[in-house]
């Protein structure tokens, strides 16, 4: 992505009221920002994992410090280092404090969107609190523009807090599955507690209540805290909802809902038990029940614990230590560069805010409420190609994900992602022999246009024998805008159905 | 009377600060315990610390041998199952 690019997300026709995603629907809603002091708005601004605007703009990397684990959770499986894996708790080097910032700096001086270092693994941060925080502590001395966070299942985090706020740690993620230990016993086989290795119920008690106790602490403090809780169908799904309200009610600022990743080559006990992972449609279900509470986060990557750039991209592979070590940087040349990028990206997200709590005009070149009129035409989801900037500009080939957004009436809202490759991202032809086209238009299920910058005439027919709609008539143009455009013109084409036609949103 | 790791060992490192009588250290390929050191955590803990927080079934034995963490014991997995599963991957 280039400043260039970027650039261009600003036009006068982008985001009018109530443009952007749905109220609530993210970290970075035009609603949402309304509410939010000017404090907490500098906080998410620039954290993609904290703004789903910021997402299209920032990247982050996570610094693979913290090895140790202080539980076991079912979909986790401690044996595991592939570098074509792209899961949670997946790395492929640990890396010391030390290594750890020279690499963060390398990153940051690469990549100048570079603006989150996050510790999220592969065991938990807290259970590592030695390496965890020198490395906060080296990495805020020699940049402290790079903002610091931390993800946790919240075993230790009550006795971490306080170290945590003395390192300025604004952003902390929890990860809470349950709040009920019978449920838990269905997560958790055990945990380290007090010395000893403590089993079922009894452990998820204690986690339970030691996450919620670590929750209204960092609350207490003034720190942001996202939930992630991973969606196990016929274990937690329901429960979910209940999870989301309380940790609404207790101050959680965004609540990650993540699909379960479990097959069985990964070898945790889910993949091997057969436990299955919820389909989209359950996930996004789920996530619309958890809204009507809660900010909810749509646009999480599930990434490595060490992750590098943009959310839907993995750059590790220029960043080995083997590489980092024969690096020659120039670090105040690097953090002049962040800064200039901060402040054109900003000064955008800036914009982009001011229209959409601008007072609509009278006229408009995309209308995204018409308060006056009953809602027509049935909701619609398009997938879009991006490569960031928060532009329809990726070619469908070189597509590995497409976001996925739906469109109604009253506006656009991102709601998730679709890889195109497996979470294995060995051959193409690993595993069943699928070719990559089939397998793209599978895992758009449900999608019924696809929007790119450019796409081949092959691809192209067989998107359209498979009733997905290729639409490279907005390239370049913003997502939101364009997916609008399309679900306009789509209606004025009959293809919705008029008022009381069609499926209706509850 | 000593506790040792063996190669299945993944250097997580969780067990290293726990030994009371710091006779974990880290090591190639993997955290070795040092058998003139290690007294099972005995008169300190009732249980061996590193063998309490250990992920890897098996990769801690008992001065007998025997694993401190046999299969199953952590994962809630049955081995014939894993066994099963490992199976049917190589056969692909």
């Amino acid at each position: 992505m280039s400043l260039q690019t970027t650039e261009q997300t600003v036009s006068p026709a982008f985001a009018p009221a109530g443009g952007g995603c749905g109220a609530g629907s993210c970290g970075s809603t035009a609603s949402q920002m309304n509410g939010l002091s000017d404090e907490v708005r500098a906080k998410v601004q620039d954290h993609p994992c904290y703004s789903e605007d910021a997402h299209h703009y920032f990247a982050r990397m996570h610094a693979a410090v913290a090895p140790a684990c202080n539980i076991q959770c079912n979909y986790c499986n401690r044996k595991y280092d592939c570098a074509n894996e792209s899961r949670p708790g997946v790395v492929s080097e640990v890396l010391t404090p030390e290594q750890a910032v020279k690499k963060t700096l390398a990153v940051a001086a690469h990549i100048p969107q570079m603006s989150v270092l996050g510790i999220a693994g592969p065991g938990d941060p807290l259970a590592n609190p030695q390496r965890t925080f020198a490395t906060f502590r080296q990495l805020a001395e020699k940049a402290p523009d790079i903002k610091l966070c931390v993800s946790t299942n919240g075993l230790a985090l009550p006795e971490c807090v306080d170290e945590l706020a003395r390192h300025n740690i604004e952003h902390v993620t929890i990860t809470i599955n349950c709040v009920d230990p019978d449920i838990g016993a269905k997560i958790y086989p055990w945990i380290f507690w007090k010395n000893q290795r403590v089993r079922g119920r009894e452990a998820a008690a204690i986690l339970i209540e030691q996450q919620q106790k670590g929750l209204e602490m960092l609350v207490a403090r003034g720190i942001l805290v996202k939930v992630n809780s991973v969606m196990i169908p016929g274990v937690n799904d329901e429960h979910l909802k209940e999870v989301s309200r309380i940790v609404k009610a207790k101050g959680a600022f965004l609540h990650n809902v993540m699909p379960l990743i479990a097959e069985p080559e990964h070898g945790t006990f889910f993949g091997l038990m057969g436990q299955r992972s919820p389909t989209a449609d359950e996930l996004k279900a789920l996530q619309d029940a958890c809204e009507g509470n809660m900010n909810m986060m749509r646009h999480c990557r599930q990434c490595r614990a060490d992750a590098v750039g943009m959310l839907g991209e993995d750059r590790g592979a220029e960043f080995t230590m083997e590489k980092v070590e024969a690096m020659e940087i120039d670090h105040e040349a690097a953090l002049a560069r962040r800064q200039a990028f901060r402040e054109k990206a900003n000064a955008e997200l800036e914009a982009k805010r001011a229209r959409a709590h601008a007072p609509a005009p009278t006229t408009q070149v995309v209308t995204f409420h018409r308060p006056a009129r009953k809602p027509q035409g049935r909701p619609v989801l398009m997938a879009v190609a991006t490569k960031g900037s928060g532009v329809v500009n990726e070619h469908f080939g070189y597509a590995r994900e497409f976001l996925v957004y739906e469109a109604t009436e009253a506006g656009v809202k991102l709601i998730g992602h679709r890889k195109t490759d497996k979470y294995c991202g060995g051959s193409e032809t690993c595993g069943d022999g699928e070719s990559r086209i089939d397998r793209i238009i599978r895992a758009l299920e449900g999608c019924e246009v696809v929007l790119c910058s450019r796409i081949g005439i092959e691809p192209w027919g067989a998107l359209e024998a498979a009733g997905i709609c290729p639409n490279v008539e907005h390239a370049m143009e913003p997502v939101e805008e364009a997916v609008m455009a399309v679900w306009r013109s789509l209606l004025e084409a009959g293809k919705l159905g008029g008022v009381g036609q069609g499926e209706r949103r509850a | 009377m000593a506790l040792e790791i063996i190669d299945s060992c993944v250097n997580c490192s969780a067990c290293e600060p726990l030994c009371p009588s710091k006779a974990i250290f880290a090591a190639k390929p993997h955290y070795l315990i040092d058998a003139d050191k290690c007294n099972e955590c005995a008169g300190e803990f009732d249980d061996p610390q590193c063998a309490s927080i250990c992920p890897v079934e098996g990769a801690i034995l008992n001065s007998a041998g025997e694993e401190m963490n046999p299969p199953g014991s952590l994962t809630g997995i049955p081995p014939e199952r894993w066994a099963a599963v490992q199976a049917e991957i190589s056969a692909r």
